[in-house]
Order: structure tokens, then C-alpha cells, then sequence
């Protein structure tokens, strides 16, 4: 049993921010390697699209960024719901500290949807299926993070947080089919995104090099965060004083 | 006598000794919905066409409204905790407390959505729609704004915190209870929205005193 990988090793709120302190540094270095090199295949390789001319191109940052939204939301939830179990710290601190990357990748994802769709459609919103899906999930990112920062106590506030992010993972889809089939009675099927032509190879590799940047992205930016979570409610811990003396 | 019943004619006898503010859900429900000719203006055809989902709109709001008094005062007086930790188990302790808010408040709205019906236009049949839609999703809107007071307990500003949890919950009975008259007023068969609601009812009705008892758990 000894030889085994140990799973929780950092767990430990101490051993995490140890592992997060060195991990970041290469995270948001692979990010940006990875941005770079996917907008260079994205803007310079990946060919003009025969009917929607270059405006397409923003497909590179709002296809991963509405991946994120929906990932990190299913992380938080499972996250959160871990903590609340099994009473680890550790992974509640985590569900705050994704909370925020993921409601801000959704924010990207509309912000740049619309961007999309102002030439392509002729209008900066349509209440399209997929878009209508996508502020709810931003609806439901704002009450997680509006729950749990009313709530003083950290203990409460995980835990209620856990409980609407699990409530809210349960109605995703149901939301998601609700608003598709209200989507389809209200408007026929003026726009239609599924159908797209089959994609270039350069399209689809620029597309995935952005998805990778964008996952190192947010596992930076969500360990630098949670380090910093720790941090403060860890503030009376002997290691945490220790930091901050030498640190002075 | 059966405790869930005690607890359930206990709210209705408070509730009935303050005839005015029990009233005030269903009071909010026709100003607000009276208000909405006034902006959008009286054109008949108009008015009809968005006559379901304002009146939906309306109730999801007024029903949210009356949420704090669920299991505020019985918080701050402490009759919450003793009611915890009785032998009521939480989730008889929800469903009691969800089914007097649904009789407080969602069967006052079912009765007068007939009157915005015709203030609105809509034909009897129309109307009966409404009704019926209103009966399935009421109950809906009271289970997921009592899990949602749950969670909020005594926190400030807890009546926005509320509708900022709930409401994005409460949109596919928004859709299916609206869709129901639209469906019918366009010549399509409104049934798979009821069987929707209904399903959705049920849903709600096994998992929502769960979690409403969870968050009772975490808050008190």
C-alpha cells in the first residue's frame, strides 16, 4: 500500500500551495506559448472562410471559451460537492476559486458570440437556443458567487454553495432542452450553427491549440487564486506566519 | 395529530391573523401585471400574444416575493431550530412549510389569473390553459423558492439573493407554462407541455424538500 501514489497528497492546504507556488509559473508560460501559437494557425494558416469571410476567425477564442464555461461549471459543482461530503477544505476552497474564471470565461464566450454575431447574423444577440443557454449558466455563476460571498461564515458558505451548484448541475440540462424546445416553437429554424460546412484542418488545429492555452490559462489563474484562499483562512496556521515572516 | 398537518394549520392560522399581508403577493400580481398595457400600449392583438408569459412572469415574481416570511421569522424567533431538531424529519418539516406557501400564495394567483386573462383578452379557453399551467407550476416556484430561502437564512439583502438563485431555476416551468397557451393559441396541441409540467412537478416534489432540508441543515 505504501508504494502506492498517495491521492491526497495535496490535499493538505500547506502541500497545495506549495504545488500551486511552482506549478503557475509554467501554467501561464504554456498559456501564452500556446495562445501565441494558436492565434498565429488561427489568423495566418487557417484559410478565409468561403461565406463569412475573416469575421469567423473569432471562433478561436469563443469556441474554447463556452467549452471552459461549461467545464469549469461541472469542476465547481464537483468540486464543491466533494467538500461538502467529505468535509476536505481543500476542494471547497477550489469551487470558490473556479467560480470566478468560469463566470468570466462565459462572460467571454457571449461577449465575443456576439461579436460573431453581428456580422454573420446582422444582430448583436438572437435568442438562440445555445445563447440563451449560455447567460442562464452566467446567471447561475453569478448565485453561486452572490450566495456564497453573503455568507460570513466560511463553513456555511461552502456548503451552501455546494448545495445550489449541485442543484443548479441537476438543471442544466434541463434548462438547456427547455430553452431548445422553446427555441423551436417560438422561431423555426431561422439559424442553424450545427450545420456549419466541415471545417478546415487549419481551423481545427488553431481551435484546439486555443483550448489547450485556455485550460493552462484557468488552471493558473484558479491555483493562483485558491493559493491565495488558503492563504486567508489558513492566516492563523504556523506555516502561514512563517511565509509571511520570511516574505517580511 | 400528525405533525407535518400541525405545522401546516399552524402557518395558516398566523398567516390569517394578518389578513393584509398574506393578500399582498397576489396584490403585487395584478398591479404588476396591469402595468404592462400601460408600457407596451393597448393594442389588442399585442396584448394577447404576450398575455401568458407576463402573467407567468408576474407569478414567478410575486410568488418570490413572500419567500423571506417562509422561514424568516420562525428563524429569528427560534422555532425553526426546535422544529429541527423535533421529530419531524426536515424534509416533512419542507414539504409542510412549501405546501402552506403554495396555499398562501400559489392558489390565490390560480384564482385570480382568470381576471388578467380577460383583462388581457384571452378567450375562455385560453384562459382555462393558463389556469391549468398555473396549477402544475405554482407548486414548482413555491418547492424552489423554499430551497432558495433555505439557503439565504438571515443573511442581508437576502430577498435579492433569492430571486438571483432562484429565478434562472424556475425557467423551464416559465417556458412550459407560457408555451402551453402560445401552443394553443397558434393551433398546436398544448398537452407535451403539460405532460412537461407535470413531469417536472414530480421532479421537484421528491428532490427539492431534500435539498430544501439539506440547506435548513447547513443554515440553522
Amino acid at each position: 500500500m505504501k508504494n502506492l501514489p498517495r491521492l491526497f497528497y495535496f490535499a493538505a492546504p500547506s502541500r497545495f500551495y506549495w504545488l500551486a507556488s511552482k506549478a503557475v509559473p509554467w501554467l501561464y508560460a504554456i498559456a501564452a506559448a500556446f495562445a501565441v501559437w494558436g492565434l498565429y494557425v488561427g489568423f495566418f494558416v487557417a484559410p478565409t472562410d468561403a461565406t463569412q469571410g475573416d469575421s469567423y476567425r473569432i471562433i478561436f477564442i469563443h469556441v474554447p471559451a463556452a467549452w471552459m464555461s461549461m467545464v469549469i461549471y461541472l469542476a465547481m459543482a464537483g468540486w464543491a460537492a466533494f467538500g461538502w461530503a467529505a468535509n476536505a477544505r481543500l476542494a471547497s476552497m477550489m469551487a470558490r476559486a473556479l467560480a470566478p474564471t468560469g463566470a468570466a470565461f462565459t462572460f467571454l464566450a457571449l461577449w465575443t458570440g456576439a461579436f460573431w454575431g453581428k456580422p454573420t447574423w446582422g444582430a448583436w444577440w438572437v435568442w438562440d437556443a445555445r445563447l440563451t443557454s449560455e447567460l442562464i449558466l452566467l446567471f447561475l455563476y453569478l448565485g453561486f458567487m452572490a450566495l456564497v460571498e453573503a455568507i460570513d461564515d466560511t463553513r456555511r458558505a461552502d456548503h451552501a454553495g455546494a448545495l445550489l451548484a449541485i442543484v443548479g448541475a441537476v438543471n442544466v440540462p434541463i434548462i438547456y432542452f427547455s430553452v431548445r424546445w422553446w427555441n423551436t416553437l417560438h422561431q423555426g429554424s431561422s439559424i442553424s450553427m450545427t450545420a456549419a460546412p466541415k471545417m478546415a484542418h487549419a481551423m481545427v488545429e488553431a481551435m484546439l491549440l486555443m483550448t489547450v492555452a485556455f485550460w493552462a490559462y484557468a488552471f493558473a489563474v484558479v491555483f493562483r487564486r485558491c493559493s491565495a484562499i488558503v492563504l486567508e483562512r489558513e492566516r492563523g496556521a504556523d506555516w502561514v506566519q512563517a511565509l509571511a515572516r520570511k516574505e517580511g | 395529530m400528525n405533525p407535518m398537518l400541525a405545522l401546516l394549520a399552524r402557518d395558516l392560522r398566523l398567516a390569517s391573523r394578518r389578513p393584509a399581508e398574506a393578500l399582498l403577493p397576489v396584490v403585487f400580481f395584478v398591479v404588476a401585471a396591469s402595468l404592462f398595457p400601460l408600457g407596451v400600449g393597448p393594442e389588442a392583438n399585442t396584448l394577447k400574444t404576450i398575455a401568458p408569459g407576463i402573467v407567468w412572469v408576474c407569478a414567478l415574481l410575486s410568488s418570490m416575493l413572500s419567500l423571506g416570511s417562509m422561514y424568516g421569522s420562525d428563524y429569528a424567533d427560534g422555532s425553526l431550530e426546535q422544529m429541527l431538531i423535533s421529530s419531524m424529519s426536515g424534509f416533512e418539516l419542507a414539504v409542510a412549510k412549501c405546501f402552506a406557501h403554495w396555499l398562501m400564495t400559489g392558489v390565490p394567483l390560480l384564482l385570480v389569473s382568470p381576471l388578467l386573462g380577460l383583462l388581457f383578452g384571452l378567450g375562455w379557453e385560453a384562459i382555462g390553459l393558463l389556469a391549468l399551467g398555473l396549477l402544475l407550476g405554482t407548486p414548482i416556484l413555491s418547492m424552489m423558492g423554499g430551497m432558495g430561502a433555505a439557503l439565504t437564512l438571515g443573511l442581508r439583502n437576502s430577498a435579492v439573493l433569492i430571486l438571483l438563485i432562484v429565478l434562472p431555476l424556475c425557467i423551464p416551468v416559465l417556458i412550459f407554462g407560457a408555451g402551453a397557451v402560445s401552443a394553443a393559441e397558434a393551433g398546436l396541441a398544448p398537452d407535451g407541455h403539460f405532460y412537461l409540467l407535470g413531469a417536472m412537478l414530480l421532479l421537484t416534489s421528491l428532490g427539492a424538500p431534500v435539498a430544501t432540508a439539506a440547506a435548513l441543515r447547513i443554515s440553522v
